[in-house]
């Protein structure tokens, strides 16, 4: 079992302000970092399969929006969604073994990378279609609502999941019955390709709220404070049962789109331009700024994240491999 | 069981309300089913009965709508949802096929989607291309769906309490022509197992398998075979999958001639997979004749009554290559 420490998320105030609060951040960026790293070195020596997708300089918004959320929460999340699995407490060496095609992954190896639920955390999927989990969020505050309960669910979703018909339905639907769901909107510029000013006339992603009668902000997505007071807001108001909101968090990954992206359609100076905003460094240079943690403490944890994602390789790979046996007896559930 | 005389629609109905008495985490929802009753009165008084959160009306919103309750059942509510026509399941695909049908084993069986989707289906009431489609072959293609098709009101409620109690995703594709018919159904809560297959009747010429609306068409053109003296097996396949062939092997290796009757156009229909299962399976031995089938043209369901009849099969129809199977071979 290697999971974060859970995230704190401070009543008032932000996430820097607290040591406890930016330690359990900073310990969750570091590693979606680590591990996103990794699992690209081992694509790159042959030793993974298949695809993945890394959001890689994204790691502020999956920690800022999880940590203001509880332990009993949902969300549902994306095909770049090793980082919202990390953040809301996912055990990192089943993701490794579900990466590396073993019967101890998450998914016991059917999913892989694209696919990673955990169910234990209120991690109800990853998916493999843009826009899939935006109806399926709705669905999930529909039964909370009904089921007279105060969990919240955060969708989580790229810019490009905006276009479709899913994305609008689900926020309708969301609007009207005044869900309890927040849809995080983690704006990276392009969906594949295709950026952001080439597939919608609005300016900013927020303002396709206004559509459906709800609330819709932007925020700076590689600052984990900013994210975590926005999200803080619209899940205190979704608890309360004044019904969703859309955040935009405004981000940028690093890495291609997935493991064929050769990066034609984006220049090397757009690259660097938001490497320079590392939500990593960013956070770490604020928390020493603000004398919340040491150089020190940053040392002896970058030290240990890295500990933890070289023993998930390790145990990992050490475990069987998914089994074949039971492909045909997996299908359905066994009807009681 | 105490019986009485009531209509598929009532059947259905009275199957809903059953399961939402016993059982708080179902509820319903669909376009016009609230106030409306819904498009086919399925729904009716249930709105009444049990209020708006558990009878809900929706926008028009089909993907939305099975979003919804693919992520409702992911957390513990067992939801039935009403596509008006089950032509707009093609609205709703990315849910059903991607995301229901395959998130139980996709995620190694953490979590599963016991989700209900009713659909009215077929031809016959003048409502042309778009509102008249057959398309269990799309759905049973599907690993992780499970299809039933009832072909009469006691199948009709034993095959929707069976798919409400199911743990996994279930399409209950009615027939549109059928909710006004009448049949015989237990009062009580009762199951029709999902699998089996129901030998409607026994004769020895040969064996008529069918499905949905197909299924009282065969009984009427057995009962004008038997006039020409000609005894027929039907068989009603009514759970399309998970099929199990022991039945229909039987009564095809007693009787020696099979003519499978459906709806939908025949290239790559369903009666496809059960020529294939028979051919493949014990029974091909016992064949005296080519396996037939007998299916609606292969076009889009037109309008004009003429037109819409001749495009599906009829009970003349099925008397014919009935006849001509047993006569010729």
């Amino acid at each position: 079992m290697s999971s974060i420490t859970p995230l704190i998320g401070p009543e008032s105030g932000l996430i820097s302000d607290s040591k406890p609060a930016a330690l359990a951040a900073l310990e969750s960026l570091l590693s979606i970092r680590s591990f996103e790293e990794a699992v690209d070195a081992l694509f790159a020596r042959g030793l993974m399969h298949g695809t993945m997708h890394l959001s890689i300089g994204q790691e502020a918004s999956a920690t800022g929006v999880c940590a203001a959320l509880t332990s009993t929460d949902y969300i549902t999340s994306t095909h770049r969604g090793h980082g919202h699995c990390i953040a809301k407490g996912a055990d990192i060496t089943r993701m490794m073994a579900e990466l590396l095609a073993k019967q101890t992954g998450y998914c016991r190896g059917r999913g892989g990378s694209m696919h990673i639920a955990d169910a234990a955390t209120g991690n109800l999927g990853a998916n493999g279609i843009v826009a899939g989990g935006i109806p399926i969020a709705a669905g999930a505050a529909l039964a909370q609502k009904m089921q007279g309960k105060k969990e919240v669910i955060v969708s989580f979703f790229g810019d490009g999941a905006t276009n479709e018909g899913a994305f609008h339905e689900a926020l309708n639907l969301s609007a009207i019955w005044d869900l309890p769901v927040v849809f995080v909107c983690e704006d990276n510029k392009y969906g594949m390709s295709n950026s952001t000013e080439k597939s919608m006339r609005v300016e900013k992603i927020s303002e396709r709220a206004a559509a459906y009668g709800i609330e819709g902000v932007t925020v700076d997505g590689n600052d984990v404070d900013a994210v975590f007071a926005a999200t803080r807001t619209a899940v205190a108001k979704a608890r309360t049962g004044g019904g969703p909101t859309l955040v935009e968090a405004e981000t940028y990954r690093w890495k291609g789109h997935s493991k064929s992206d050769k990066n034609l359609y984006r220049s090397k100076e757009e690259i660097d331009e938001w490497k320079a905003k590392d939500p990593i460094e960013r956070f770490q240079n604020l928390c020493l700024t603000k004398n919340i943690i040491t150089q020190a403490e940053i040392d002896e944890l970058t030290a240990r994240v890295r500990e933890v994602t070289r023993g998930a390789i390790k145990d990992a790979m050490a475990a069987p491999d998914s089994n074949p046996d039971e492909l045909l007896s997996g299908v359905f559930k066994a009807v009681s | 069981m105490t019986s009485r005389i009531i209509t598929y629609a009532e059947a259905i109905r009275e199957a809903i309300g059953q399961a939402m008495e016993s059982d708080p985490n179902v509820f319903m929802l669909g376009e016009d089913i609230g106030i409306y009753g819904g498009a086919f009165g399925v729904s009716g008084d249930l709105f009444h009965r049990f209020g708006p959160e558990r009878i809900r009306d929706t926008p028009i919103s089909e993907l939305g709508i099975v979003g919804a309750a693919v992520g409702a059942a992911l957390v513990g509510m067992k939801p039935i949802v009403e596509i008006q026509f089950s032509d707009f399941t093609a609205q709703a695909m990315d849910q059903i096929v991607n995301q229901a049908a395959k998130i139980h084993f996709m995620i190694g069986g953490q979590l599963s989607v016991p989700m209900v989707l009713r659909a009215p289906s077929g031809s016959g009431t003048g409502a042309a291309a778009q509102h008249s489609q057959s398309l269990e072959a799309w759905f049973a293609h599907i690993p992780g769906l499970k299809v039933v098709m009832p072909s009469n009101a006691r199948d009709a409620k034993g095959l929707l309490l069976a798919a409400i109690a199911d743990p996994n995703p279930v399409i209950v594709l009615e027939h549109k022509l059928l909710y006004k018919t009448s049949g015989e159904v237990p009062e009580e809560m009762y199951m029709t197992p999902i699998g089996v297959p129901d030998l409607v009747q026994e004769g020895t010429d040969l064996v008529i398998v069918a499905t949905g609306v197909m299924v009282s068409r065969s009984i009427e053109a057995a009962h004008q075979l038997k006039e020409h003296g000609i005894s027929a097996s039907i068989i009603d396949v009514r759970t399309l999958s998970p099929l199990d062939m022991t039945l229909i092997n039987q009564v095809v290796s007693a009787t020696g001639r099979v003519l499978l009757v459906q709806e939908a156009p025949k290239h790559v229909g369903y009666m496809a997979e059960i020529a294939a299962r028979i051919a493949e399976g014990p029974s091909w031995k016992q064949l005296k004749a080519p396996i037939k089938r007998l299916c609606g043209l292969e076009i889009p369901i037109p309008y004009a009554p003429q037109l819409e009849q001749a495009a599906v099969p009829q009970v003349a129809d099925i008397v014919k290559h009935a006849t001509q199977l047993v006569k010729e071979n």
